[in-house]
């Protein structure tokens, strides 16, 4: 099944009911998905929202009545679903955005890239918040985390992003959808008219400084919360490795297939895969550098996670980085160049050249 | 003893924050008469937005959820989608519908959402301390029209309601104003059936009301309601400028 409709299915099975979206490549599959099949559902509404600001919109106000809901965009509508994302953490309500990150700034490409891990991880509207991030590198991970995103949104009433890129969204992988968890949300949070009782309100406007700031800190509180509890990772190949690639989504599967390479060469590499990027795996990562001492970050981008590995290794380890922004997809081949030149040397006399052969990328070897 | 006047239900036992001689207070009177004449209150959704009506649900005892500058209609859309046999509405001033939000009302008007539009037209961005509006009159000197609003470089004054009207997800649309009692009046009838249109599903609605705001317009209230006869309705005439309902009527009569 193709990435994009894989998380439509996902959501779906996972009780989505209400999905708002405007079209932009490469996501395109999943709204067309949830305009042919959650129309069909008992009570799921489709809308093609006149902007991504609607849209967004939309599914606080579907969520604010009860509804699981989603919506999803690449990276410039993202930035203009920032707005809505940052009223939806102030009123915490819960919802689902999903990214296909394409290359950019500004308008791009519509190539796979990673470009927005900083606006993703650090809230990216206004505001002191921050949205729970899941970067999927998987066909089966599309599945399964589309299914935790709604489940977290709803544990801790805050919108989850789902991080991934066009690559991600185009390819075609067998999944298998698991029995989703049954909804557990609490009904006092549900706008549903005050019947004969006390009405309520939802609201992010609080004017009373004393009354923002502890509504800043009660939502600091949960964000603490989220980062101790909900920080995901893959470790792979790094029992023994000399050197580690840290790398999420796409750029984690090209690292694997390097990792293959480099391991036939004789080196010992593995990887670290951040799924959470917010809340970062900080403490699996720090934990790593215990025994090993060579990190190299790798992203489609000019480097932004790394800002995050420095933060839990600087002192501990050395880290290098390697990025290619702008829609460009490198080889594995390629990767195992860049980390075989930068893969620690122990013995001054050794000459890796007569190794192992040194395999051609696109800016020679 | 017979009560003969009193508190809707629908308000809540607080005094509001609206200037001496404001049209929201009594547009916010009229919406929860007739909700609490409709018998809606436990089944009523309120979306009020940025602007001087940001503390209405301080104000209205229905259940309510802020919406972002502009984008009342879409929250309500994602509201009635949900909960389609409730009534649900959104309170916007012009800034708010005919400036930031004009996408929002635009599409939610052509979708035919069967949502109402409560449209508080007052010539002025009222809460950020009376810049000049989309619907400002040509002339009106605003704080960012300091010589009054010129065509050539501010534009025309914006008609949203016959705008809208040509839209044919159009149900209701009506301009009124509250600047003398049978204006009042005749508004909270306009509310009434927009409210109507929304529960018989018959698809958008719209009621704008020229709204005194002495406080940007620099007047006296009294003055103010003259400056809405004399002035603003040249520019805004008050009527109905959509009525699905009229329209099938006369239909049948013909037939
Ligand atoms: C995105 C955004 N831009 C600007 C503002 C500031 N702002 C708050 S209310 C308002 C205008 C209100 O004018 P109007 O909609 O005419 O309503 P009134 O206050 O006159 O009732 C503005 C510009 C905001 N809250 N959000
Ligand atoms: S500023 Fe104008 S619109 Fe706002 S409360 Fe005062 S009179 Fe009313």
């Amino acid at each position: 099944m193709q990435g994009n409709c894989v998380i439509g299915e996902a959501a779906i099975r996972a009780g989505c009911r209400f999905y708002a979206g405007y079209p932009i490549t490469p996501q395109n599959e999943l709204t067309e998905y949830m305009a042919e099949h959650l129309r069909k559902t008992d009570g799921g509404v489709f809308i093609q929202s006149e902007s991504e600001i609607a849209a967004i919109n939309m599914i606080a106000g579907a969520s604010a009545a009860g509804a699981r809901s989603m919506t999803s965009s690449s990276s410039p509508g993202i930035s203009l679903k920032q707005e809505g994302i940052s009223s939806m953490a102030a009123c915490e309500l819960p919802g689902v955005i999903v990214n296909m990150m394409r290359g950019g700034p500004g308008l791009g490409n519509i190539r796979p890239s990673q470009g927005d891990y900083f606006q993703a991880t650090r809230g990216g509207g206004h505001g002191d918040y921050r949205t729970i991030v899941l970067a999927p590198a998987t066909g089966q991970e599309l599945a399964d985390l589309t299914m935790d995103a709604f489940d977290l949104a709803d544990k801790y009433r805050t919108p989850v992003m789902i991080l991934a890129d066009g690559m991600m969204g185009q390819m075609m992988e067998p999944v298998v959808f698991r029995k989703p968890k049954p909804r557990q949300y609490p009904e006092c949070y549900v706008l549903k008219g005050a019947g004969n009782g006390k009405s309520k309100f939802i609201r992010g406007l609080i004017l009373d400084a004393i009354e923002m700031e502890e509504h800043n800190w009660k939502l600091a509180r949960k964000y603490n919360l989220i980062s101790q509890k909900e920080t995901r990772c893959e470790i792979h190949e790094a029992k023994d490795a000399e050197m580690v690639i840290v790398a999420y989504g796409t750029a984690a599967r090209v690292a694997k297939g390097a990792i293959r390479r480099l391991r036939s060469m004789g080196l010992k590499v593995g990887l670290f895969r951040p799924i959470s990027l917010w809340p970062f795996p900080t403490r699996e990562l720090r934990e790593l550098s215990e025994h090993i001492k060579h990190f190299i970050v790798f992203e489609m981008s000019t480097g932004q996670m790394l800002d995050d590995v420095r933060l839990a290794l600087q002192g501990f380890a050395n880290i290098d980085f390697f990025g290619r922004p702008g829609g460009v997809v490198p080889t594995p081949a390629e990767l195992s160049n860049v980390v075989s030149r930068r893969y620690p040397q122990k013995d001054a006399y050794v000459d890796r050249f007569l190794r192992f052969k040194v395999v051609e990328g696109p800016f020679g070897p | 003893m017979k009560k003969i006047f009193g508190r809707p239900r629908s308000l809540k036992p607080t005094p509001t924050h609206y200037c001496p001689g404001c049209g929201h207070s009594i547009v916010h009177r009229l919406v929860a008469e007739v909700i609490d004449e409709m018998d809606m209150r436990g089944t009523s959704i309120g979306v009020p937005p940025a602007g001087c009506a940001v503390l209405a649900y301080f104000y209205f005892d229905i259940d309510m959820i802020e919406a972002p500058h502009g984008r009342g209609p879409a929250l309500a859309t994602g509201v009635k989608r949900v909960l389609p046999n409730h009534l649900v509405f959104s309170y916007q001033g012009d800034g708010d519908l005919a400036a930031i939000g004009t996408a929002e009302s635009f599409h939610a008007a052509n979708r035919g959402e069967n949502i109402t539009i409560i449209f508080i037209n007052n010539a002025v961005y009222g809460m950020t301390g009376g810049q000049m509006a989309p619907t400002t009159i040509l002339g009106q000197k605003t704080t960012t029209s300091p010589p009054g609003r010129t065509p050539l470089l501010d534009g025309y004054p914006v008609q949203m309601s016959e705008i809208l009207a040509q839209l044919r997800g159009a149900a209701y649309i009506e301009r009124c104003t509250v600047n003398s009692p049978p204006a009042v009046m005749k508004t909270k009838r306009a509310i009434r059936k927009a409210f109507q249109y929304q529960m018989d599903k018959r698809g958008f609605s719209m009621v704008e009301v020229l709204s005194p705001c002495p406080t940007n317009w620099k007047m006296s209230a009294v003055d103010a309601c003259k400056w809405i006869d004399e002035v603003m309705t040249k520019e805004f005439p008050l009527g109905v400028l959509k009525d699905i309902g009229a329209k099938e009527a006369g239909k049948e009569k013909k037939s």
